[in-house]
């Protein structure tokens, strides 16, 4: 039996490590997304970070101090992404795509004399007599602090546009800048904020591969998971916790087709690659059926703010 | 004599190419019931934005109750006890009632607490309001009352109103007076802003009159006629279109027991519409905004399909046909909104004369474009509708809205319809221009065609309908013969308050 030699356990905590990177990347673009920004740059903020956070932790020794450059590294393509489209009103599609190209190309530069090094390695959180408990233990409280990161961002963005009043502002502008501007808030402040949450986000993902999950650099490392963050937020319908779900389904596809493949069950290798991709379009196309525009789609998404007076 | 709560002097603003406001000088004292008049474009909503922060003026100065008074921000405003009341809702559809007046307020309670503030408040003023419910699922005046509460649990001393009443019913319109009055009673003062004279009367007792930015005078409306002051509105005498008796045709448009689901998520369905147009008849059709009036429109124009046999052409069956099908059987359409919807912004007159009349012109032949013609035909329509535009190259964002109007409309009455149905023909149109524009669907009819006309302006349904129906949640009433309709029928077949006379009455 083939299925038998894969570990309910050892799968479910890699599921975790392999869903953490898009994880991050999606609850950043979902806060930007409620701030009415499409940013399609995520894939190239996500390489900026693998990039930048490999650098710094290299030469540093310190992981930690790596992740914090990486999210300073995504901050500043997002920040590129702010002027062009905040100030200089490009257009946000546009914009996006061409900061992916930018954070592609940039970073087979700044990486290139890094191929092939590897990066000092982030301890493991020790959560003591936890991770003795039987199957539970090894599942879920074996992880480096990230992994617990990324959930309490989660709850923390949850928290933040549901409770908070800075959180309704911002929602208040992605749904409707016209009204939103007529009552005295500044528009492009908030989504200029919101766009470097994002990129922060997305930096720690991109990092996250480069120095945990891989780890790595390679060019080009991040192959499509900012994409994959991008329909993640839509399929999560702009919900925190439904981001966290889709994330981990999304990271038991990979998972699983990984450990099919290594059981040797006899699917060509390349239709099990594609599988996380096609699934991932399958929901796409199921969320978004049968109806117009979706309720939960902030009414202000992707549409330019002018201020008129 | 009441004690002076703001003054005016000399305020000024000017933009690229237009001076806005033109050294404005009045004053509102406490408790008062002030009209600001004016034109589309006279600098009402300039000047008001200025007094709420929105806009700095370039000249003149501000004082409220003594202190000068010049806000950087609404913030600063709401501070200083101004309120507003905006005339396109600033509310937020996927947010909660509760969350929407929170945002409106400068240090609003835990969400709990403000709940219970915003039933107390709404039922006091007879306003009655679910905080928990979305914004998006509301009617119009609904909207209106979260808006009002909204500026009421800050204790404004100074509440201005951007043109309160244009989406509401003649009941709800009542009410909201009597909750406007109560305001000023306990020394409240309100700007009011609209150019409905006959509201102005019977609410104000003094009114600044604004035209082309500046202020033509001050008065007392009430010792003043709707017509004088109409005259001090506009700078010259008006006439009212003529309209000849005569006989109606044979019947061409055709609706029988037609539900249809709106492509909106927060639009109305139509249910159960039926009615018929003859030749010759102008068919007016009324309603509070929101109530159905955007996908009749979708539904007739051929935006949004139907099961065919139910709609009928001159007999024949065109429910699955799209716009252009329509077209080329006679029946055009120019819908409310003109800007993206009856026009491409960024595109020229030109281009936008030949996206609906190309094929009833003959503006096309075997694929190519003919521009030679096209242009003349745009020119045609300028010419005629008296459209204010350096020539057919401008692009359409660049008109104002009156002009743009005058353009959609005329383009349509130009391509000798057999039917037309227009939304809301002279929305946010100057009275001049809005009488040219009902002149020449009058004219229309009068030549044969058959007229629909879908409007929340009920003196304009009256000026120009021969018949009459109101949309209520989807429903149409059946139509009746206008002559001899009166506002207070029409209202009850508009759905009359909703719930509001209950919560007043209670409330007493």
């Amino acid at each position: 039996m083939i299925l038998g030699s894969i570990n309910p356990a050892v799968l479910l905590a890699a599921l975790m490590v392999a869903a953490t990177p898009i994880l991050l990347a999606a609850i950043g673009e979902l806060v930007v997304e409620k701030a009415g920004v499409l940013n399609l740059g995520v894939e190239g903020m996500m390489i900026m970070g693998a990039c930048i956070g490999f650098i710094v932790a290299v030469n540093t020794g310190s992981p930690f101090i790596g992740f914090i450059g990486a999210a300073l590294g995504g901050m500043a393509l997002a920040l590129l992404f702010a002027l062009l489209t905040q100030a200089l009103m490009t257009n946000q599609v546009a914009s996006g795509l061409a900061l992916t190209l930018f954070g592609l190309g940039l970073t087979a530069l700044l990486g290139q004399r890094y191929v092939g090094i590897t990066p000092p390695r982030t301890p493991k959180l020790d959560l003591g007599p936890l991770s003795d408990i039987p199957f539970l233990g090894r599942a879920l409280f074996t992880h480096d602090i990230v992994v617990y990161l990324s959930i309490v961002l989660v709850a923390a963005v949850w928290w933040f546009l549901k409770y908070s009043r800075a959180g309704m502002i911002l929602r208040a502008v992605g749904e409707n800048h016209d009204a939103a501007h007529a009552l005295g808030y500044h528009v492009k402040r908030v989504r200029v904020l919101a766009i470097m949450f994002g990129g922060a986000c997305a930096g720690l993902g991109g990092a996250y591969l480069s120095l945990i999950r891989v780890p790595q650099w390679t060019e080009g490392m991040t192959v499509g998971a900012g994409w994959i963050a991008l329909a993640l937020v839509v399929f999560a319908s702009w919900r925190p916790w439904r981001a966290l779900a889709g994330a981990y389904l999304f990271g038991g596809v990979v998972v699983l087709q990984l450990n099919l493949q290594a059981a040797g069950v006899r699917i060509p290798v390349e239709y099990l690659s594609m599988s996380p991709y096609l699934i991932t379009i399958l929901v796409l196309v199921i969320i978004s059926s049968g109806k117009g525009r979706s309720l939960d789609a902030p009414g202000s998404l992707n549409r330019p703010f002018h201020a008129s007076s | 004599m009441r004690k002076t709560l703001l003054r005016l002097e000399g305020l000024s603003k000017s933009y690229p190419g237009v001076r806005a406001n033109d050294d404005i000088s009045f004053e509102i004292g406490e408790g008062q019931m002030h009209a600001l008049l004016g034109e589309n474009g006279a600098g009402k909503s300039t000047l008001v934005k200025m007094i709420y922060g929105l806009v700095r003026p370039d000249a003149g100065a501000m004082t409220l109750r003594g202190a000068a008074y010049a806000p950087s921000q609404p913030s600063e405003a709401r501070r200083n006890g101004v309120a507003m009341v905006f005339q396109h809702f600033s509310l937020f559809d996927a947010l909660d009632v509760a969350e929407n007046v929170a945002l409106g307020m400068e240090n609003p309670p835990p969400l709990r607490d403000l709940a219970a503030r915003i039933r107390t408040v709404s039922e006091e003023y007879g306003l009655p309001l679910d905080p928990s419910r979305l914004v998006g699922e509301l009617s119009a005046g609904e909207r209106q009352r979260v808006e009002i509460v909204r500026c009421l649990l800050q204790d404004p001393k100074l509440l201005i109103m951007d043109e309160p009443t244009s989406v509401l019913t003649p009941q709800e319109v009542e009410i909201l007076f009597r909750t406007l009055r109560q305001l000023s009673g306990e020394g409240t003062a309100i700007l009011y802003i609209s150019h409905k004279l006959e509201e102005i009367r019977a609410l104000c007792d003094e009114a600044t009159i604004l035209r082309g930015g500046r202020k033509v005078a001050t008065c007392d409306p009430r010792e003043k006629s709707a017509r004088e002051l109409a005259e001090l509105m506009v700078g010259q005498l008006l006439t009212p279109p003529e309209r000849p008796e005569r006989p109606f045709g044979e019947v061409v448009l055709e609706v029988e027991k037609l539900s249809l689901k709106s492509n909106n998520p927060f639009g109305t369905s139509l249910k159960d519409i039926s009615f018929q147009l003859r030749a010759g008849e102008v068919l007016g059709i009324a309603g509070v905004a929101g109530n159905g009036q955007d996908e009749l429109l979708l539904m007739l124009s051929g935006e949004l399909r139907a099961p065919s046999p139910q709609v009928r052409l001159k007999g024949d069956p065109v429910g699955h046909l799209g716009p252009n099908g329509r077209r080329a059987m006679g029946l055009v359409a120019a819908p409310e909104e003109r800007l993206g919807h009856a026009a491409a912004p960024d595109m020229s007159l030109t281009e936008n004369a030949l996206l609906s009349a190309s094929r009833r012109k003959r503006l096309e032949r075997g694929g190519f474009i003919d521009w030679g013609k096209t242009e003349a035909f745009a020119r045609e329509v300028i010419t005629r509708f008296d459209v204010r535009t350096p020539g057919p190259h401008v692009l359409a964002r660049a008109l104002s809205g009156g002009n743009l109007q005058k353009f959609v409309i005329g383009r349509e009455i130009e391509l000798d319809p057999d039917v037309i149905i227009v939304n809301q023909p002279t929305w946010g149109v100057d009275a001049a221009a809005a009488a040219t524009i009902r002149q020449a669907l009058l004219d229309l009819a009068g030549k044969g065609a058959a007229v629909l006309v879908i409007s929340q302006d009920l003196d304009e349904l009256l000026e120009v309908a021969d018949s009459f129906a109101a949309l209520n949640e989807g429903r149409l009433t059946p139509v009746r013969p206008a002559k001899g309709l009166n506002v207070e029928e029409i209202g009850l077949m508009m759905g009359g308050a909703h719930d509001m006379h209950v919560a007043h009455e209670a409330a007493q």
